[in-house]
């Protein structure tokens, strides 16, 4: 990440000045698209620290997004508008239930792994469907942003603004964490897990720690795309969202700080940009995606990264 | 809530397990021999049950429509192998996930242009419609004992193949190993296109009989796809045995559970809660279930990889 | 330092390792040798921790560690390096061995402090990728080294585990004779230091290092001795040469 600073110099400038220059031109709807991107490349980044760094295919990531959603819908229709505490139920309630799911997948790896992540999700997908007093499957509408006073999160510059500014903090927070002695052995148990073992580490704390944490940036994730919809569904932890999310992920660039921005608006936008042109835009990115696998090994980001490795 | 109804249930449950078992023993086989995962598998099912729904409408005849659209379906599969899976073989489980997944979005909306986005129902030929009177009193669409029928067919002619001949000791010996098989003189190429083939066909089975029953629409292979993963990691990956004991497990208790979960609770709490609650944990139960067995035992029952 | 006895472990039908009894005093150098197929990698495993016997134990230190995971039995002082190169590829030299001094440095749950700057580590690294030969590799990434340096690598993040008994794989594996040379003299420096259980088809290196041999043949020891007295022993010989010795 040092080594682009200046890359991301240019990238983080252009993302400021992005609304005053779309005001100008009269086409705000940009505006709420690239929120919409960096709300999704937040929770691609947290996808990517357990995904890129920790090696854990795990194909249930979209249910902390609608856990994160559902626990700022639920407190905003129980009358507790308060962003701060909607958030900490967020991030918390998303905690809590990856430390569960974690706790029992993480004991597996490869193809179970993905399996039962997967499986827990769809779990939490039918309990929202179920669950009637909060809309069912046809979801529920959001009563009213999350107050951060003096912030206001119905003005659409300052809700991106506030995107911007954590999306670039938690690129920074996993940025350390990687670094960190921690983020070390969690690589080293990607690496190689038998010699990990061999010198006497435990990979299963270590997984499931990075796993909760995930959980809980995804669960932030979560709450600002409430607010950034105003209608939450179940559909947000169906299992396309957590595919959509590997690609992300895995497109931009696994195991690298811009991976997941990158690739997060790579795909974002390509559909935004199919969607234009047809109603049936995912028989296009199907194929596109088969490809991209095929013969996108690195991901973009590696592209950008002049160095081998 | 007599026993009458909970043997009817239980044969509709045992019919659910057979169809998850055509669709877990086509996965498990070409994980097995060819180790690859296949996201996919579900649109083969989704496929096979659209194709035998336009074979009908074309044919006119409910046995032509059955036959035609079932090698169709094996067509498609093959054809599916040789473009697109090849170049996969190689390549990690998590870009076969990623391939696969891109491959689900084809062919939903590939189905989607084609046939539209609101459910059909594939109607019977009068002589399937008939019911039978069971040793309880009561009856049962002759439908569902077919498809009982036919499945248990199937999971015998797979125990023959796989106890008997020549590619079950292929399958048994976890023949992922390329070397080994091309050194007993197999042309691992057509080996390959031909097994992918066989689990598309299991698939599309599994599609063309449920059609019948369930919508058929774009989508539906994935809702049953989940439930497969449950009734692989249950049976574990690579046991054609563990796939028929999970399945028929899977399908029974999901089957009881949302007949008479709700019943039951309500002797137990209060029956509106119960009308809420009991769905809700009906819907979850397997997913419950699976976790009490990954508890228990992380491989699985017959868990026969390492 | 290591008592093994009456270790067994059978593949189905095959019976990999036999009813194995030795042991190894402390500072010893103890090398096993056999013919390809005797079970050398079966019992290197069990000792390590990585495969459970079927019957037997084993005890390390007056300890029973039969049963210990292979990264419990890591923190007790039992280190091993593998027969093929299981190093962290994507890592340079130096933070494959800082990763091994790092495990041996209590928890690592920290979250903040970037761990390539941080000198407790690296410093003992250096250390020991200098005594291993290493020291002009430090930032190659692991993947680019030869052959005969992923061996040596290899040899260093077992040492850096600080261990008091060293189970060497086959070290020598695939080395050309001024590699091979190297590694033998780095093995020598640490005789005495640790304790050195050395499983090698390398009969120079063997002869060189070794204060005992042990010899498997078909899961069983067959015999155990000094190297001379191996040398001349009728049974040994007629394993490796066949009938005519």
């Amino acid at each position: 990440m040092r080594k682009n600073l200046v890359l991301w110099a240019v990238a983080v400038a252009v993302l400021v000045l992005l609304p005053p220059l779309v005001i100008a031109i009269k086409q705000p709807y940009y505006i709420d698209l690239i929120r919409r991107v960096m709300i999704f490349a937040i929770a691609a980044i947290s996808l990517n620290l357990i995904l890129g760094y920790g090696g854990l295919v795990s194909f249930g990531h979209a249910a902390y997004l609608g856990i994160g959603s559902y626990a700022v819908g639920i407190l905003a229709f129980y009358g507790l508008p308060g962003g701060w505490l909607q958030f900490a139920v967020a991030i918390g309630a998303s905690a809590l239930v990856a430390l569960a799911i974690g706790a029992v997948s993480i004991r597996t790896s490869g193809i179970y792994f993905i399996m039962i992540t997967l499986a827990f999700t769809q779990m939490l997908y039918y309990l929202g469907i179920s669950v009637a007093e909060f809309g069912g499957d046809d979801g529920m509408r959001l009563k009213a942003r999350s107050q951060f006073p003096p912030l206001d999160l119905g003005d659409p510059v300052q809700f991106y603004y506030l995107v911007l500014v954590l999306m670039l903090f938690t690129v920074f927070l996993v940025d350390r964490i990687v670094n960190s002695r921690f983020g070390m052995v969690l690589q080293a148990t990607k690496s190689n897990d038998a010699r990990s073992r061999a010198i006497g580490f435990s990979p299963y704390p270590y997984r499931l720690i990075a796993f909760v944490i995930s959980g809980a940036m995804c669960g932030l994730a979560g709450a600002l795309y409430a607010n950034h919809t105003s209608y939450i569904t179940p559909n947000l932890m169906s299992w396309l969202q957590s595919g959509e999310f590997m690609f992300m992920v895995i497109l931009g660039g696994m195991g690298t700080a811009a991976g997941p921005v990158l690739g997060a608006f790579a795909l974002l936008l390509v559909e935004e940009l199919l969607k234009g042109w047809t109603e049936y835009w995912q028989v296009v990115l199907g194929p596109l995606l088969v490809l991209s696998v095929i013969f996108f090994r690195r991901g973009l980001a590696g592209i950008f990264d002049k160095s081998d490795a | 809530m007599t026993w009458a109804l909970v043997f009817e249930q239980l044969l509709n449950g045992l019919q659910y397990g057979v169809m998850l078992f055509l669709m877990a023993a086509g996965l498990t086989l070409v994980f097995g021999i060819m180790n690859l995962v296949n996201l996919a598998h579900g649109s083969l099912y989704m496929v096979g049950a659209y194709l035998a729904y336009a074979a009908t409408q074309w044919t006119g005849s409910y046995l032509a429509g059955v036959a035609l659209g079932l090698a169709a379906t094996l067509l498609v599969g093959m054809l599916v192998e040789v473009v697109a899976l090849r170049k996969l073989y190689e390549r990690d489980h998590l870009d076969q996930v990623l391939a696969t997944f891109g491959l689900i979005l084809f062919f939903n909306e590939l189905v989607a242009i084609v046939w539209g986005r609101a459910a059909l129902y594939t109607s019977l030929p009068t002589w399937l419609q008939g019911h039978i009177t069971l040793f309880t009193g009561s009856r049962y669409p002759g439908y569902r004992m077919v498809v009982l029928g036919v499945g248990l067919l199937v999971a015998l002619l797979l125990w023959y193949v796989v106890a008997r001949t020549r590619l079950g000791m292929l399958i048994r010996a976890g023949a992922s190993n390329r070397t080994m098989v091309g050194a007993l003189g197999v042309n691992i190429k057509l080996l390959y296109t031909v097994v992918f083939g066989f689990g598309a066909a299991l698939a599309g089975l599994a599609g063309l009989m449920a059609g019948p029953i369930y919508a058929v629409q774009p989508g539906m292979g994935e809702l049953i796809l989940i439930q497969v993963f449950v009734v692989i990691v249950i049976g574990g990956i690579g046991s054609i045995r563990g796939a028929l004991v999970g399945a028929i497990i899977v399908g029974v208790v999901d089957t009881l559970g949302r007949a008479f979960l709700r019943p039951l609770l309500a002797t137990l709490i209060s029956p509106p809660a119960a009308e809420s609650a009991g769905p809700a944990l009906a819907s979850i139960l397997i997913y419950l279930l699976m976790a009490v067995v990954l508890a228990v035992k992380p491989a699985g029952i017959f868990a026969s990889r390492n | 330092m290591l008592e093994v006895k009456g270790l067994t472990k059978n593949f189905g039908a095959l019976r990999a390792c036999d009813g194995i009894d030795f042991d190894v005093g402390e500072g010893e150098t103890l090398a096993i040798i056999g013919p390809n197929g005797a079970g050398k990698t079966t019992l290197i495993s069990q000792l390590a921790g990585n495969l459970l016997p079927d019957a037997g134990a084993i005890r390390f230190a007056g300890e029973d560690i039969t049963r210990l995971s292979a990264q419990k039995r890591s923190r007790k002082g039992l280190a091993r390096s593998f027969q093929i190169t299981s190093i962290f590829p994507e890592f340079t030299a130096l933070e494959n061995v800082a990763l091994a001094v790092q495990a041996r440095a209590g928890h690592s749950f920290r979250f903040w402090a970037a761990a390539r700057e941080d000198v407790s580590l690296t410093q003992p690294a250096r250390k020991i990728l200098e005594e291993a030969g290493l020291h002009d590799r430090t930032d190659m990434p692991a993947s680019r080294l030869s052959h005969g340096e992923h061996r040596q690598l290899e040899v260093a993040m077992a040492l850096a585990t600080q261990p008091r008994l060293l189970l060497l794989d086959e070290p020598m594996a695939g080395m050309g004779t001024e590699e091979s040379e190297r590694m033998i003299a780095l093995l020598a420096s640490l005789k005495g230091r640790l304790t050195i259980i050395l499983v090698e088809h390398d009969m120079d290196a063997v002869f060189r290092l070794a204060d005992r041999i042990s010899v498997l043949v078909y899961g069983r020891i067959i015999a155990t001795d000094t190297p001379e007295k191996i040398k001349l022993n009728e049974e040994v010989r007629k394993a490796y040469l066949g009938e005519e010795a």
